[in-house]
């Protein structure tokens, strides 16, 4: 075992490498925009220069004389297009807002024309040539600007639906012996999966195929067939590899059905490949937060009031919402609580999912009030965590399923060194560097969706395992197949995982880490399905008992008592008494608690999540605490993070290897967020400015030397057959909050706006 | 992009001869029609952009044989433009004789950025303001002369202090520039008429009123060579930035003195992150020659190279940030071991 393959615990699966590993490191894995077209069109856009107007008029003479071009589409001649529904309306998209469809411009970057040519490099240069005229508006940039309205989210976004309260919280925190309120602003942040924003799209005849990289086939497809007026079943999305997506993905964007309607028009396949700045505003992106948390407290650090008040941008068409109030009132104990979340529309693309997508902005802010309080009650952080810890939530009084936060503290700290602080801020330096010791709660819920899959076993034991899940880069194909390989007793090197097709079996959007859950929990049941198939032609009169499910595999022996009596299956006689050389199986699969309209909805490419805090009697999530050290120049103020230590535990880990580097990423990329990622709006223009890689920071290997990662054993036997907590959200929640708590610890100064830049740290 | 003719130059004079062509469309020379090509790393960038549209490419790499001389000969340093910023920067004479040309450039960029780079094109890589960079957006000055500076009132964070003007206050950006106009270096330039050289602190033009014009280079003329005299064993280049690696300056300083006991002889600054151009601190150097190294001497000193700094919005951070970055700088060049 190794750093990378840590040694499985209890409730662990096998570190095994990636099941594309090899591919992927050697360039075999094919994206969207590898997959081979025959004669295609190349795409490129055109994008407006103003956040806000109308267009009057297009120049493309010059554009049209680059050799190679074929068409140039504006709103003038584009493909019509039927509208989409926000996918929190029960729609598709992740934007209503859809271009070509008028003069009207109603944000940055929206996509104007496309330049249809017979090369990539003529497209580009025609879209160079492109001229427009606009009449400008003057546009709404973000909070302040004027111009802007801020309406309560509850009633204005279908998915979001309380403002969690509990007890009478103004009394309690007039009358709190300790009081705390501060104000914490997030800022407008971008997604930027390595992968850029591609489509192709291919028609053979009424048939359309769509190479794209997706979080969700199934939404895409139906998405796509709506918007064109066809047949969901004419439409089928691959991508049996996505370059990361971190929620990018997950919606539908314009893009793809214009494509589609473009190529339908041309009779040829038609590929886009837009540019990185491009990727800022035709897809979504974390939209800037402010937030005001108020925290009373008793002496000994109880808390006995808490109110967290947020506000969010959005566009001024949608009222997308992120929300996290519902986790933020229910994480520890406390009599009475307040909240209420704001939405202002401003002249911005619609915001959407990214990593985390509530608990990172709201948690950064209760997680620093916590900090601040532990400050004012002079009491070791962890410990106001351990004062506070709760089995049930307080809200509805629910309990936790499992909850390991203190024992992740307990962890982590002994890890980190915890204890070799010395509490005092600016007490701690080393040479010309002031150093700072933080730490945080960090915490994700686990949420599963309904899922279907389809098993194929083989005499030989070869397997095949087919569901639309999606391998964004987390590993899926891996514990798909380590799943199958247990449930069905045949060696590793045996199964065949099939992926990224909406030909397959539905499986949930790859958001809300529930796809591990989900997708295994599905195949877990189709696996036992092929068993008893085969058991039932052995022993017709017997059935596959519980005990013989959980012990007994296709071929193994088996290890307990109790199990010896249900007889090993010999595949090779289990087939002759079948009298077939192949079994194969399909089922479709719903947690507890999921909608009876679940398996419908599977189908039309809607999703039915449930989890978290909004399960009927109990409240499910994964935990994990979080320790930074941050080091100060006292002469530059460069900020460096030099170490990040994590534990989490979040039910059964499939796989120790792909977990950790899961949650690696989600710590360095927590860093980040803390002291690198911001999206700089032009306030005069509601344009994005730093719209590239070389602009918008994100972490190099030298920023982060030391990075460590503590996989806590937990068993949960009452979240999904699985016993598995999603875990690709959970590590980039808490670091935005240690960070500054520990940037507070090294120098005395509280900061409540990220990033943390050099700039910010006063002396 | 747009289309462009692509020629290898075969020698000096045939690539001086191509360049020099169009002689009345090449004014200025940021938007000639015809571009030397080194290492691509500023140039393709920013034809993908479409800020630079050079309807012809002359690839002056086949030139390296006689241009990428790295020679620390007794006196002076001799160092050809077509020379690669890693192998500069990996040169045991260097590393020793100059360390602040040899950091500079291993600060500068990344690994990969810095093998294909060359001395040359380092020097006239363009300003990162984003505002220049995105022809998107129309108020540009030095992409569009005349109408108007974006970055004025917008996003101008990493924008210059000093050096400005009121068309633009775009950053020189690069990292060994000030290395060599520390070190009072010249450049060797080979035009039509032969081969002349110029202190390198004539190179670069601060903006003025015409931020378009970046440098006194005449169309057809290359950079052929640096000659840097003497030697600076105590030299440090030190560079602040917002992530460890592979990241601009948001302020930088190359400092080479002359110390002898504890008295400074000589004293050589210069700014980069700050300054629309290279920049020479000359006052620091006046305060710091004849004079006994303290801290309260290096803060006066690092104050006085501010002295007539202008902060904007987003940038005024830069000042002081500057100051302690000359201080930082100064002290590690006093105490550093040679
Ligand atoms: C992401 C990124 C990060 C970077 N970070 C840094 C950094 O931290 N610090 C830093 O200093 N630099 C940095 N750079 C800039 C990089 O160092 C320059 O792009 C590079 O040095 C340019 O050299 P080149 O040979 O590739 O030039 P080219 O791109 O080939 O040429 C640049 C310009 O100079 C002209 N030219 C080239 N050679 C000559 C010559 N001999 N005579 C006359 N004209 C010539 C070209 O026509 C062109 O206009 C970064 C670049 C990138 C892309
Ligand atoms: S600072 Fe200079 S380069 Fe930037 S927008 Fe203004 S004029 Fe253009």
């Amino acid at each position: 075992m190794t750093a990378a393959a840590p040694e499985p615990k209890a409730t662990m699966g096998q570190p095994v490498p990636r099941y594309d590993a090899t591919a992927k490191v050697t360039g075999r894995a094919t994206y969207g925009s590898d997959m081979p077209l025959d004669n295609p069109a190349y795409a490129f856009l055109v994008t407006s220069a103003i956040a806000r107007g109308r267009i009057n008029s297009f120049d493309l003479g010059d554009a049209k004389r680059v050799r190679g071009v074929i068409d140039i589409v504006t709103h003038e001649n584009a493909p019509k297009l039927k509208e989409s529904k926000l996918f929190s309306n029960g729609g598709y998209a992740g934007t209503t807002i859809q271009p070509l469809k008028s003069a009207d411009i109603a944000h940055d970057g929206e996509i104007i024309a496309v330049v249809v040519a017979e090369s990539y490099e003529a497209a580009r240069e025609a879209a160079n040539r492109v001229k427009v005229s606009y009449s400008a508006a003057t546009p709404s940039a973000s909070f302040d600007s004027p111009g802007t309205t801020k309406a309560a989210a509850k009633g204005q976004n279908a998915q979001f639906r309380e403002d969690p309260q509990v007890g009478d919280f103004a009394k309690a925190f007039e009358e709190a012996e300790v009081k705390l309120t501060a104000s914490y602003d997030t800022p407008t942040q971008h997604h930027n999966p390595m992968e850029l924003f591609s489509t192709s799209c291919a028609w053979m005849g009424d048939d359309l195929v769509i190479y794209e990289p997706s979080q969700y086939v199934y939404g895409l497809k139906n998405g796509v067939a709506e918007q064109l007026s066809i047949d969901a079943d004419k439409v089928r999305v691959v991508n049996p590899y996505v370059g990361g997506g971190f929620g990018s993905r997950g919606s539908m964007t314009p893009r793809t059905a214009i494509i589609a309607g473009i190529a339908k028009g041309l009779n040829r396949p038609v590929k886009l490949v837009p540019t990185r700045d491009q990727g800022f505003t035709i897809a979504t992106y974390r939209a800037e937060t402010r937030h005001e948390i108020k925290l009373g407290a008793s002496r000994d650090g109880k808390l006995v009031a808490l109110r967290h008040e947020g506000a969010e941008v959005s566009s001024r068409a949608d009222a997308y919402c992120v929300g996290g109030t519902k986790t933020t009132t229910r994480l520890y104990a406390c009599p009475n609580v307040d909240s209420l979340v704001s939405i202002v529309r401003a002249d911005r693309n619609t915001p959407g999912f990214m990593r985390s997508p509530p608990e990172v902005p709201y948690l950064f802010a209760l997680e620093s009030a916590m900090d601040e309080l532990a400050v004012k009650l002079n009491m070791d952080p962890v410990e106001l965590r351990r004062v506070n810890d709760t089995t049930n939530e307080p809200i509805g009084g629910k309990p936790y399923t499992s909850r390991s936060l203190m024992a992740c503290f307990d962890a982590a700290a002994k890890a980190f060194g915890w204890s070799q602080r010395s509490a005092a801020p600016r007490s701690m330096s080393d040479g010309d560097w002031l150093v700072g010791y933080g730490c945080a709660s960090t915490c994700y819920p686990t949420q599963m969706g309904p899922s279907a899959a389809r098993v194929r076993l083989q005499r030989d034991g070869r397997t095949r395992v087919e569901i639309a899940g999606h391998e964004i880069g987390t590993g899926a194909y891996t514990i798909i197949a380590q799943t199958a390989a247990d449930r069905l007793g045949v060696p590793l090197e045996k199964v065949s995982v099939f992926i990224g097709d909406s030909d397959l079996p539905p499986a949930p959007v790859a958001g809300g880490s529930n796809s591990t859950a989900s997708a295994c929990s599905a195949v877990m049941m189709v696996c036992d399905q092929v068993r008893q198939k085969l058991f039932k032609a052995v022993m017709p009169n017997e059935s596959l008992t519980d005990k013989a499910k959980e012990t007994v595999g296709i071929g193994q022996t088996p290890t307990t008592q109790a199990a010896k009596s249900d007889r090993p299956l010999d595949l090779e006689k289990a087939f002759d008494a079948l009298g077939a050389s192949v079994v194969e199986e399909y089922g479709e699969w719903k947690p507890d608690g999921a909608p009876l309209d679940s398996f419908k909805a599977m189908h039309s490419g809607h999703v039915r999540l449930v989890g978290g805090a909004a399960l009927k009697d109990k409240i499910a999530y994964a935990f994990g605490a979080e320790f930074v050290e941050v080091r100060i120049n006292r002469l530059t103020h460069e900020i460096r993070a030099p170490r990040l230590v994590g534990a989490f535990a979040a039910g059964r880990i499939m796989n120790p290897r792909t977990a950790r580097s899961q949650l690696m990423g989600g710590l360095i990329w927590g860093m980040s967020s803390a002291l690198l990622e911001a999206t700089e709006i032009d306030e005069r223009t509601a344009r994005y400015v730093n719209d590239n890689f070389a602009d918008y920071l994100v972490p190099v290997n030298a920023d982060v030397p030391g990075v460590e990662v503590i996989l806590l054993s937990e068993q949960d036997d009452h979240i999904n057959p699985a016993g598995a907590k999603g875990l690709g959200e959970l590590a980039n929640v808490g670091t935005n909050a240690a960070i500054c708590n520990a940037i507070y610890h090294a120098t005395g100064q509280r900061i409540r706006k990220l990033p943390v830049r050099l700039e910010n740290i006063e002396a | 992009m747009r289309s462009f003719s692509y020629q290898r130059a075969t020698d000096p004079g045939m690539a001086v001869q191509a360049l020099s062509a169009d002689a009345a469309a090449n004014n200025p020379l940021t938007q000639a029609t015809a571009q030397p090509l080194a290492g691509g790393t500023t140039l393709i960038d920013l034809m993908k952009l479409d800020v630079m549209r050079p309807a012809a490419i002359v690839d002056i790499n086949p030139l390296a044989q006689g241009w990428s001389a790295i020679e620390p000969g007794s006196g002076n340093l001799w160092l050809g433009a077509l020379a690669k910023m890693s192998d500069v920067a990996a040169h045991e004479d260097i590393q020793r004789n100059y360390p602040v040309i040899a950091d500079s450039l291993k600060l500068a960029a990344s690994a990969q950025l810095r093998n294909m780079a060359t001395l040359g094109g380092n020097v006239l890589q363009r300003t990162r303001c984003s505002y220049f960079r995105d022809v998107s957006y129309e108020n540009c000055n030095k992409r569009n002369p005349g109408s108007g500076c974006a970055a004025m009132d917008g996003v101008n964070r990493m924008h210059a202090v000093l050096g400005t003007s009121e068309q633009c206050i775009a950053t020189y950006p690069g990292d060994f520039a000030q290395a060599l106009i520390a070190l009072d270096a010249t450049v060797e330039v080979t035009g039509r008429s032969g081969t002349r050289s110029m202190p390198f602190a004539e190179l670069h033009k601060p903006p003025g009123n015409t931020p378009e014009i970046e440098t006194s280079l005449q169309p057809g003329e290359l950079i052929s060579a640096f000659v840097i005299p003497g030697r600076w064993p105590r030299s440090v280049y030190l560079k602040a930035r917002d992530r460890q690696s592979y990241e601009f300056a948001l302020s930088s300083a190359a400092v080479a003195l002359d110390v002898q006991d504890g008295t400074i002889r000589d004293a050589r600054i210069a700014l980069g992150g700050v300054a629309t151009v290279p920049w020479r601190a000359r006052e620091t150097e006046a305060l710091l020659k004849g004079r006994k190294f303290d801290d309260g001497l290096a803060q006066r000193a690092a104050d006085a190279a501010f002295a007539d700094a202008k902060g904007r919005r987003h940038n005024s951070f830069k000042i002081a940030l500057g100051k302690r970055v000359v201080a930082h700088a100064l002290q590690q060049a006093v105490t550093m071991e040679i």
